[in-house]
């Protein structure tokens, strides 16, 4: 503080009887001195801190994987090499039909997703802002969300058939609840502040939630749509294990089954990889860059690298 | 020299049937809060003026109220009983926090404020970037919030403020965050902004050279209820420092009193 008081008086003797003068030079190096520097972190940066050690950390789950085959810690049919796996891999490449697969779980779940995001988003605001609503289907959606959604699998079935119609209503029924209760406890933490500010500049009513509300609670909305993509593949990976007929096209949950009625190891830990791998991927490409983009925006990725 | 720049005002300023008129009136106000049994009076009795293009900076210590009584005049709340008028319509805020919006640039949280005002898309950009020239932010219309300064913050808020066109500002302690320097900087802005329009500005503080640095009127207020307790006019031509003689002397004779109003709250 004593640092402060000097620089104002020196500040005085500086600008002479009349002041004015002075104040936009002052202000010009004060907002020069405050201004908050943005940094981009470096691309070596990125890679280095943040994709080096992943991949790291893959190497190393292979080395000891190969290390236990080599050790023969257990018969071959239960733990395959991890070269049998690649070439199951190469395998379905080279017939062709590893893009089928993938393509016919991807396009089901993203679908899904969808629709449980249109009927999420309507159901999360009603909760949100509906006092009775809010009382009578608050708690059912908490706990929902807490029920594994494989549950819901046998009752599908038998409502709706070995069908795709099925997948779906797994799907919204896992990941609904989830986007309704991301946008619900996005509203929530919407500090009053805003809601303040936006009203004595006259944002009431609807233009006030379209204008103030909703942007100030999509950081929780972006996290709720993350975790109901996760809960919609996790739901249809469930549904197609299950479920499977061969009837419905050929997805990875089906593919993963199959592997296991031939007791084809290598098909098994195929299968469990390229679900994973998906379910990473998508989040990478879609939600991931989608969240980082809304906080850097706000200044709320400043200290993260 | 104190005395010769105050001249002292009777306790109370009593409406003497239609007079000049205000750009805010405060009518014999009350304000409780709590269910009525257990209620505590907050404000009592509060009557108060605000003539158009006036300054009138309203301090007190904790519990006076003050921040309630800005609330009332700013619509956000109503009074127990007793009447507030702004015959202008709604009065712009601004408060402490910047309460601009993260999501938005500076010059867009401006516009939202000109769009919610009814101003047509076409005008927006140009009316904004003015208003940011107006408070020397001229190049700062794409800078993201956290990418401004606190006092740069402020000054799009005051911005943001003036996009509403209103008659009246009212302020609640908006500069009580920033260092002495930015604060002194500010007021000097403050001022400038002021003396170019024909805004009404009620300033709440609890900085008694902060009072008589901007004001033209300074009103004092009690704590625990809120009233009115004595009122000064500040002589002092503009603009002032906050460290002329003039300005200390009057601010000793303030706090003076100020300190005798806190002081009663300790003798039970």
């Amino acid at each position: 503080m004593a640092g402060t008081e000097t620089t104002t008086a020196a500040a005085g003797e500086r600008g002479g009887p009349d002041g004015r003068g002075d104040l936009a030079s002052v202000e010009a190096g004060l907002d020069a001195l405050d201004a908050v520097q943005v940094k981009r972190v470096p691309i070596t940066h990125t890679l280095l801190h943040k994709v080096l050690p992943p991949v790291v950390a893959v190497l190393l789950v292979l080395a000891v994987w190969k290390l236990l085959v080599l050790a023969e810690v257990t018969d071959d049919y239960k733990l395959p090499d991890p070269s049998a796996v690649w070439r199951s891999l190469r395998g379905l490449w080279l017939q062709g039909t590893l893009g089928g697969i993938v393509w016919t779980s991807v396009s089901r779940g993203l679908l899904g997703f969808l629709a449980a995001l249109a009927l999420g988003t309507p159901l999360g605001l009603l909760v949100a802002r509906v006092k009775v609503v809010r009382s009578a289907l608050g708690p059912i959606l908490s706990g929902l969300q807490s029920l594994p959604s494989v549950a819901w699998v046998p009752a599908a079935v038998i409502w709706l058939g070995i069908t795709d119609a099925a997948m779906y209503a797994v799907i919204l029924l896992g990941a609904v609840p989830s986007i309704a209760n991301g946008l619900v406890s996005g509203i929530d933490q919407v500090p009053p502040l805003y809601l303040r500010a936006g009203r004595t500049i006259g944002a009431t009513g609807v233009r006030g939630a379209w204008h103030v509300l909703l942007p100030a609670a999509l950081p929780g909305y972006i996290s709720g749509l993350k975790q109901g993509w996760a809960f919609s593949w996790r739901s249809l990976m469930a549904a197609e294990l299950i479920a499977s007929s061969p009837d419905l096209g050929l997805g990875l949950g089906q593919y993963l089954e199959n592997a296991r009625t031939d007791s084809d190891m290598p098909g098994v830990l195929l299968g469990i990889a390229l679900i994973l791998v998906v379910g990473i991927a998508i989040d990478l490409i879609i939600f991931s860059p989608l969240e980082r983009r809304v906080l850097r925006n706000r200044g709320l990725l400043a200290g993260a690298r | 020299m104190a005395p010769a720049l105050t001249t002292e005002k009777p306790l109370r300023d009593d409406h003497d049937g239609a007079t000049a008129p205000a750009a805010v009136r405060i009518s014999r106000v009350h304000k409780t809060f709590g269910r009525p049994g257990t209620a505590q009076p907050v404000l009592d009795d509060i009557t108060l003026d605000v003539r158009p293009g006036e300054f009138v900076c309203l301090l007190g210590a904790s519990g006076c109220g003050k921040s309630t009584l800005l609330n009332l005049v700013a619509g956000l709340d109503a009074p127990t009983s007793g009447t507030i008028e702004v015959p202008g319509g709604r009065p712009a805020l601004m408060f402490q926090e910047h309460a601009l919006f993260p999501w938005l640039t500076a010059g867009r949280n401006i516009e939202l404020a000109l769009r919610m005002r009814g101003v047509p898309r076409a005008g927006r950009r140009a009316e904004a970037e003015r208003l940011l020239d107006l408070v020397r932010l001229g190049g700062a219309y794409g800078k993201r919030v956290h990418e401004l300064s606190g006092g740069m913050r402020q000054r799009v808020a005051l911005a943001r403020a003036l996009a509403q066109d209103s008659k009246v500002l009212l302020m609640d302690e908006p500069f009580a965050a920033l260092d002495a320097i930015t604060r002194d900087v500010l007021h000097g802005e403050l001022t400038r902004v002021w003396e170019g329009t024909e805004l009404s500005v009620l300033f709440v503080t609890h900085n008694v050279r902060e009072a008589v640095r901007l004001g033209e009127r300074v009103v004092l207020l009690s704590s625990r209820p809120g009233r009115v307790a004595r009122e000064w006019a500040v002589d002092i031509p503009q603009p002032r420092r906050i460290e002329d003689a003039a300005v200390a002397d009057l601010s000793v004779e303030i706090t003076e009193e100020l300190r005798g109003e806190i002081r009663r709250h300790g003798r039970h």
